[in-house]
């Protein structure tokens, strides 16, 4: 792993959700720091739109993973896709779908494959994979 | 009466509104009054996307939500008027004294607003007006989710959180 991973992705959420699911990720990966994390808490919908923004813009990435789709990060970023129409956005977030993502980005060791230019796609088959992880055991 | 909440956010329809307010008061119906986004389509259709299929949303101006307003208040379902401005539910409170009680569930971070809670920030003319429609005898709360403890509006302006 490089010391200056490759962002691929934005991961915004009430609360503390993006430093949980972030920190799951790293558990299980070790690669929690290709993701950056984003909460709504204290901020207003215009401020909350101008940091997740900056932060795609600080990054370079342009995929952004959010909680809730009634959650005011998913507003946000849906208004900022109406100026900003290389945003994909993926709402109902888990780790699992962060971690399809990320590897799908990604070769061997971290290396990255594509130049991250079909994020859309890739989120797009993370997000199918992800949903089929969702089970309930027990009556 | 059928609206269980009238709420100030600035957020408007998002997760506290549609899942921490809607699940316990099994809301069926928002009326979201708010001059622009019923000039908007593209911002119903945001809105929109943001609730389940069982809860309705209605969009309404300041100027025509007068007489719909009736008729969501003899609505058998739960219900929620939601604004996103202090002085937009003044008006409110001025055309319908049914109104009685005002939750302000979050109004953030602008130039000119001091913070009184964690989660409301008010200018010195928005202050003023919640203390009109408290003088009105309407009850005003600060309040951003059930399980937190409602603050009264003395309390609340009497608040000085660091931001």
């Amino acid at each position: 792993m490089s010391d200056s991973p490759v962002i691929v992705a934005v991961v915004a959420g009430h609360g503390r959700f993006a430093d949980g699911v972030l920190s799951a990720v790293d558990q299980i990966t070790g690669r929690g720091g290709a993701f950056v994390a984003v909460s709504n808490t204290g901020l207003g919908p215009t401020d909350l739109e101008a940091l997740i923004v900056s932060a795609l813009d600080r990054t370079g990435a342009r995929v952004v993973f959010t909680d809730l789709p009634a959650g005011s990060c998913t507003m946000a970023v849906r208004r900022a896709q109406r100026a900003r129409s290389d945003i994909v956005l993926v709402t109902g977030a888990n780790v699992a779908v962060l971690m399809e993502f990320l590897f799908s980005t990604e070769g061997p060791l971290g290396t990255p494959v594509g130049g991250l230019s079909d994020v859309g796609n890739l989120a797009r088959v993370a997000a199918e994979k992800a949903r089929g992880t969702l089970a309930v055991f027990g009556s | 009466m059928s609206i269980q909440l009238y709420r100030i956010d600035d957020r408007l329809i998002h997760g506290q509104v549609v899942v921490g307010w809607g699940q316990p008061l099994g809301l069926r119906f928002i009326v979201l009054v708010d001059d622009d986004v019923a000039a908007s389509d593209w911002e119903q259709e945001l809105y929109r996307m943001g609730v389940p299929p069982s809860m309705e949303v209605h969009f309404h101006s300041v100027a025509d939500v007068r007489d719909a307003l009736e008729g969501y208040l003899s609505d058998v379902r739960p219900g929620m008027l939601l604004v996103g401005r202090v002085e937009t539910m003044q008006q409110l409170v001025h055309q319908h004294p049914e109104i009685t009680r005002v939750n302000v569930g979050g109004v953030h971070h602008a130039e000119g607003r001091a913070q009184r809670l964690r989660y409301v920030f008010l200018t010195p003319d928005e202050e003023d007006v919640l203390r009109e429609l408290q003088q009105r005898g309407v009850e005003v709360t600060g309040q951003d989710v059930p399980s937190a403890r409602p603050v009264a509006l003395d309390e609340l302006l009497s608040s000085r959180q660091s931001a």
